[in-house]
């Protein structure tokens, strides 16, 4: 008995230091990688969903509920892409540091200017978001203008260690510059190169290499394709061929498959986020696997 | 200012060669004047070039955490309907074939008005409007109305009115208004979101399809990594199974409590247990019958959900299913007349999986049972009459959605629930309009 409580004694002591880590509750990988980069050691973020599933259909799981309850700081992408599932977590975790209009609550897409902002709000138009598209972690230069907000916040939340965030900004965002002004230089024969997408996933991707989208596999967002959508892309391919396909690891390839096999357009399969190929296990890897996929079928 | 003798200047310049000297002196100034603005200028043009090239050419150089730029959004006038709650409608509407076409009836039970499985032919059945919103920092609103058909006319139902608390401590929320009791994993949901065209067999008997009340509610939830919640309800026990608002309008309380979580990435869980406890006052079912008396209800069940990689987009799989028991102690007085003691214990239970065989696709299978103590000879001729039949139904359905907001349904029951056998075929569909639904688990 004696022992149970000395146990317990010396559980609660050791576990007293791990609360004042800042818990940060990541809707998408990359978030959870990128406050992992700002925060280093004074954080512990996970990430809600994997790079092998879509952040559009996630359910507020038991276990996600559970986590947000104990959450310093929420960050996920916003802009609409969780709006199933999101502000129902919110509404489960019963935790008020975290909900929006507090410092506990981030919203990355706030950071950076949307693009793709659809002219006409109809769902006709499949599954659209009003505030334009929410894929943003695609451009490297994003995800700076989020690593800073977040360091803001962080500092907010956790004060007494601001100066050590800026520290973590400041190396994070000199390696990440230098890393940019690589990948730049490496990508520059991806230019005008042109594209079929399975979803448009890639708008940021190609707004920053100059990479051009000629056709979408899906119909319309969140719409699987039926077999005349595919016929009409391969008669469009036949016209003007694309150099490549792209999809996300998470994105069912059937249709990307069967394009391929009737256009030879070769289908490309990107990690879209961290963890989403063996390569992409961190944001810098996440690039290089994607430049490296786009270069080696380049035109 | 500076402009207006610049301007001056210059037409001092091109008026040229009649000056006088005090107009010199005058032009001396002004000229020396421009001249100092000039340097200003462009002192201050190189010193923005040159943040600009520090800005390009050295990543080292570090940003102030402070000095973050977040895009302003377009100033817009803020427009009447900008601060509207989100607002949701769900047209839900069925065609059914029952052959035979009975009336309604589970020997042995005491089942509520909107306990049956639907109408025959062409019904729009439940169609709803929900409206949600913030009401401020602490609290949010939600308000549902269900439109119906009952007995040939369209009635409109209050089915949700509640708010609740958004930022109180320590993991609790409390809630108050009409809403979906919190007990059972099934309860919560609104019809349109479920995998059949009707209830499970003992949610139907037992809760009406759905037990909703006016009260409060607490909740809390545990700071634990494994979900646990527990709460508490007290209820006005105005709705089947309690009845006639008890109790000075106080007549029905609740506990429940479940647990959940993953299991590896692909597979989630969940188990809770409930009990409900209601006053039944001059509680009607069926045709006339009555009782008065205690409902006692316990509810077990739970929900599994499988996910290759925890991604449903091609194939997904759901188990779930539940066991009742209840007690009833009171008076029973059929419609033919006559005050009955009626002490007795009912089981029931469910069990049923939905597969998701290719994307769009779902096929599910229903297993519903329930079962009753017999009451004795003296029952005999009224609806608590067992007959002999231990009531019990198989459900089969496939679905298709074209996208997150439309859903087509078909579905057959073997509805072995009274005497003779009944065959039902439905075909559903159900449609959302307006805002995103929530993804429950």
């Amino acid at each position: 008995m004696f022992r149970c409580i000395l146990l317990l004694g010396i559980m609660v002591a050791t576990s007293a230091p791990a609360a004042a880590v800042v818990s940060i509750f990541a809707c998408e990988p990359e978030w959870a990688a990128l406050a992992q980069e700002v925060g280093r050691e004074l954080v512990e973020a996970t990430s809600a969903t994997t790079a092998m599933q879509d952040p559009h259909h996630i359910q507020a799981r038991p276990s996600l509920i559970a986590r947000m309850r104990r959450a310093d700081l929420v960050i996920c992408t916003g802009a609409g892409l969780e709006t199933g599932w999101l502000p129902l977590l919110l509404r489960r975790a019963n935790n008020p540091q975290v909900q929006p209009g507090q410092p506990g609550y981030l919203e990355a897409a706030s950071a950076v200017s949307l693009l793709d902002r659809p002219q006409r709000l109809d769902r006709a138009e499949g599954d659209i978001h009003a505030q334009g598209n929410p894929h943003i972690q695609m451009n490297p230069n994003n995800l700076t203008a989020v690593a800073k907000l977040l360091a803001q916040r962080l500092s907010i939340i956790d004060p007494d260690k601001a100066r050590q965030y800026q520290t973590n900004l400041d190396g994070f965002l000199s390696r990440w510059q230098l890393a940019i002004d690589r990948w730049e230089q490496a990508a520059a024969p991806l230019k005008g190169m042109t594209l079929v997408v399975q979803h448009r996933s890639w708008v940021y991707l190609s707004h920053w290499l100059g990479l051009e989208r000629v056709a979408t596999i899906e119909p319309k967002p969140g719409i699987p394709p039926g077999s005349g959508d595919l016929a009409r892309l391969v008669a469009q391919m036949e016209r003007q061929p694309a150099d490549a396909i792209l999809y996300a690891a998470y994105q069912d390839d059937r249709g990307v498959t069967w394009l391929s096999e009737h256009t030879g357009i070769v289908g490309v399969e990107l990690p879209f986020t961290v963890g989403g190929s063996e390569v992409a296990q961190d944001l810098f890897g996440l690039f290089d696997d994607t430049l490296n996929k786009l270069l080696a079928v380049a035109p | 200012m500076y402009i207006r003798r610049v301007v001056i200047v210059l037409l001092g310049a091109v008026s040229g060669s009649t000056v006088t000297a005090s107009e010199l002196t005058e032009i001396d100034l002004l000229r020396d004047e421009l001249s100092e603005i000039r340097q200003a200028y462009e002192a201050r043009i190189q010193a923005l070039e040159d943040r600009i090239e520090s800005l390009q050419h050295a990543p080292e150089k570090s940003v102030a955490v402070t000095d973050v730029a977040i895009p302003e959004a377009a100033a817009v006038q803020e427009k009447p309907g900008d601060f509207n709650p989100s607002i949701g409608v769900v047209l839900v509407g069925t065609a059914a074939g029952f052959s035979p076409d009975n009336e309604f009836a589970v020997p042995g039970f005491m089942p509520g008005e909107e306990a049956g499985q639907g109408e025959d032919g062409f019904s729009v059945g439940e169609s709803e409007i929900n409206a949600k919103a913030n009401i401020d920092d602490r609290f949010f609103g939600n308000f549902t109305l269900a439109v119906a058909d009952e007995d040939g006319s369209t009635e409109v139902e209050l089915e949700e009115a509640w708010f609740e608390t958004l930022a109180l401590p320590h993991g609790l929320k409390l809630r108050g208004g009409r809403f979906f009791s919190g007990i059972g994993y099934r309860n919560q949901f609104h019809r349109h979101a479920d995998d059949f065209v009707d209830r499970s067999l003992p949610y139907r008997v037992f809760l009406n399809g759905q037990y909703l009340d006016d009260g409060i509610q607490a909740r809390w939830l545990a700071p634990t990594d494994l979900f646990v919640e527990v709460g508490a309800e007290w209820l006005r026990g105005a709705k089947f199974p309690a009845g006639g608002s008890g109790h000075d309008g106080k007549g029905a309380w609740s506990l429940f409590g479940r647990a959940g979580g993953d299991i590896g990435v692909s597979h989630s869980w969940q188990a809770g247990l409930s009990w409900l406890s209601a006053r039944a006052k001059d509680r009607d079912s069926g045709d006339g019958d009555n009782f008065d008396g205690d409902v006692d209800l316990a509810l077990l069940d739970g929900v599994w959900k499988w996910a290759p990689s925890g991604n449903p987009y091609r194939n997904n799989f759901k188990l779930e299913g539940a066991l009742f028991w209840q007690n009833q102690d009171g008076v029973f007085t059929p419609d033919s007349g006559g005050a009955l003691d009626y002490d007795e214990d009912q089981w029931g239970g469910y069990l049923k999986g939905v597969y998701q065989f290719m994307p769009q696709w779902r096929a599910g299978m229903r297993y519903a049972w329930v079962d009753t103590d017999d009451p004795g000879s003296a029952f005999t001729g009224t609806s608590l009459d067992t007959l002999g039949v231990s009531p019990k139904i198989y459900t089969a359905m496939l679905d298709w959605s074209h996208s997150e907001f439309s859903r087509l349904r078909l579905q057959y029951s073997r509805d072995d629930s009274d005497v003779k056998a009944v065959d039902r075929f439905y075909l559903q569909y159900i449609m959302s309009l307006g805002a995103h639904g929530a993804h429950q688990f």
